[in-house]
């Protein structure tokens, strides 16, 4: 169980790969269902999934039914909110396998999340002298809020090399942690990139072993695979809504409560407090400590309908689902001449597949692929010391999720002739 | 030809396959260089001046089509102009050379060769007309 769960590079057989009927699931999506003739192929789910008719009326009914603010009102539909908020706590809580709401605290995304720990415990538990290892896989959301740090603090960055096929070279890891001077491992789940699966339970266990914290960059694991903070063995995680098929403006940190108790706040205001005169303030309890003035009350609510869903659908069986479509892209995308796959192979992989088509740029492939209805994403996708680790400016990237059906790739296949007729040169 | 061809006029799909003034200088008295932060595209101009005249200007780099071509098009254009031209161009008549309407990323691609020059010639970052980018 704890293989599956870490996501542990297996092939799903096939009486797995479809748990739900992606067809039916799309009739979900009413930006999608809406798109019929041409149907739009929405290939960028990495960067933000549509949303399904349960979100959208959640967030609707809110407003509409009950709309207040939250924890200090003393009347009936103040009540119902602060409980609907509550409840998307403990709902998210639950599915990433927290032991107790009170460890998952709202914020705006996963990089406000990531930047909470970089300003809260970094500069609260670091000194010169002590050192952070990271990866060359990273988004810049769990680069540049380290380096920021780094250079205030005078804390020694390292970073873990990344292999010409995207996958991490674990076996410099050791050496990284040898002299006892590092204080965090930050390490991504899965590449917004290459959708690489990285195997956080054994980095968690050696940055463990050398007394070192790890913080998980969950942006793309937590909307697409079961994931389990107790069996990762993290000791924080971040991921962001809008990701899992839940509103923008929402997302969240998760962290062991008693690093968590030891940290001062991050931002400073309302509800973050337990008592304040005029020159000083006692600190709420958790979570409400890091949450501080009025919060996304209306995202909080989406966002536990789009856990409501993806729970519906089961976890196991989106992750089968979107690392089929992605076996299906590395199958035929090589037709296409001059195609380069970035990243590793499919059973290594979740549902992204990034590329690069001969020297014709990714913005000229988006724009041919744009006119003939398909949205993907081209660029350096917040991944620039990726790219040039593998020694391309920039990518195309296609990326999956529930609603995505394997038309979809063979649209792009047949795009990408089409960018190859135009461009070649 | 589908509609989309319509974007990329023959003219863009020349200068990008046959770029004019392409390389760099050796002894350049300008040469500066700029980046598109959204696309990594890179593009350096050289420019040989000359009694107040551009006596040879060159683009390198990397990029997409319409950049690339947007930066043979206006180094074609400048090659034996005075110098004081390169104050006078707007980002209009750079979308007038390129014949294409643009959204607001690609548009970004489009400006860089021009963005780069004004940089290069008058240590301008901006110009007239680029608030409206904003718009």
């Amino acid at each position: 169980m704890a293989t599956t769960r870490t996501g542990a590079a297996t092939a799903a057989p096939a009486s797995r790969r479809s748990g739900f009927d992606p067809r039916a699931v799309r009739e979900r999506f009413p930006l999608l269902a809406a798109r019929r003739e041409p149907p739009l192929v929405y290939l960028d789910s990495a960067a933000t999934a549509q949303k399904p008719d349960v979100v959208l009326a959640a967030m609707d009914d809110f407003y509409r039914r009950y709309n207040a603010n939250i924890h200090r009102g003393i009347y009936a539909i103040a009540e119902e909110a602060t409980a609907a908020y509550e409840d998307a706590r403990a709902k998210l809580a639950r599915f990433i396998g927290a032991r107790a709401p009170r460890e998952v605290v709202f914020t705006r995304n996963s990089t406000e999340a990531i930047n909470l720990v970089a300003y809260a415990w970094g500069r609260s538990a670091l000194a010169s002298g002590d050192a952070i290892v990271l990866t060359e896989m990273e988004h810049h959301a769990n680069l540049v809020p380290w380096q920021i740090l780094a250079a205030e603090r005078h804390v020694e960055l390292r970073f873990v090399p990344m292999t010409a096929t995207g996958e991490l070279e674990l076996e410099a890891l050791p050496g990284l942690l040898a002299d006892g001077r590092v204080r965090l491992v930050g390490v991504v789940h899965v590449s917004n990139v290459l959708g690489t699966v990285n195997p956080i339970a054994e980095i968690a266990r050696q940055a463990k072993a050398a007394g070192a914290l790890t913080l998980v960059d969950a942006s793309q694991s937590v909307p697409h695979m079961p994931v389990d903070v107790r069996a990762l063995g993290c000791d924080f995680l971040a991921c962001t809504g809008h990701k899992m098929l839940g509103p923008t403006g929402i997302g969240a940190l998760w962290a062991r409560r008693e690093l968590l108790e030891a940290m001062p706040p991050f931002l400073a205001g309302g509800e973050m407090i337990r008592e304040v005169k005029l020159t000083g303030a006692k600190w709420n309890e958790l979570p409400w400590k890091f949450e501080a003035g009025t919060m996304p009350i209306a995202e909080a609510i989406g966002l536990r309908a789009a856990v409501g869903f993806l729970e519906e659908l089961g976890m196991e069986a989106v992750f089968a689902h979107d690392r089929a479509l992605a076996a299906h892209a590395l199958e035929r995308l090589p037709e296409v001449p001059g195609l380069r796959i970035l990243g590793p192979p499919a059973e290594k992989r979740g549902g992204v597949v990034a590329f690069a088509l001969g020297d014709i740029h990714p913005h000229d492939v988006a724009t041919v692929l744009d006119h003939h209805g398909l949205a993907v994403r081209a660029g350096h996708h917040c991944a620039m010391p990726l790219h040039e680790k593998l020694g391309v400016h920039a990518s195309v990237r296609a990326s999956f999720h529930c609603y995505s059906v394997p038309e979809d790739v063979d649209a792009l296949v047949e795009g990408l002739h089409h960018a190859r007729e135009v461009f070649g040169r | 030809m589908s509609e989309w061809d319509e974007v990329y006029r023959e003219n863009i799909l020349d200068h990008y396959r046959h770029p004019r003034n392409r390389g760099l200088l050796e002894h350049p008295d300008i040469t500066y260089e700029d980046a598109n932060p959204l696309c990594g595209d890179q593009l350096r101009i050289d420019i040989e001046v000359k009694d107040g005249r551009i006596e040879k200007i060159r683009h390198s780099g990397h990029g997409c089509s319409i950049s690339q071509a947007s930066a043979s098009m206006l180094c074609e254009r400048l090659e034996g102009q005075p110098l004081e031209e390169v104050k006078k161009l707007t980002r209009e008549d750079v979308l007038e050379m390129l014949g294409i309407e643009l959204g607001p990323v690609r548009l970004k691609c489009a400006l860089l060769a021009l963005k780069t020059l004004k940089a290069g010639v008058y240590g301008l970052t901006q110009w007239p007309g680029e608030e409206e980018e904003t718009a």
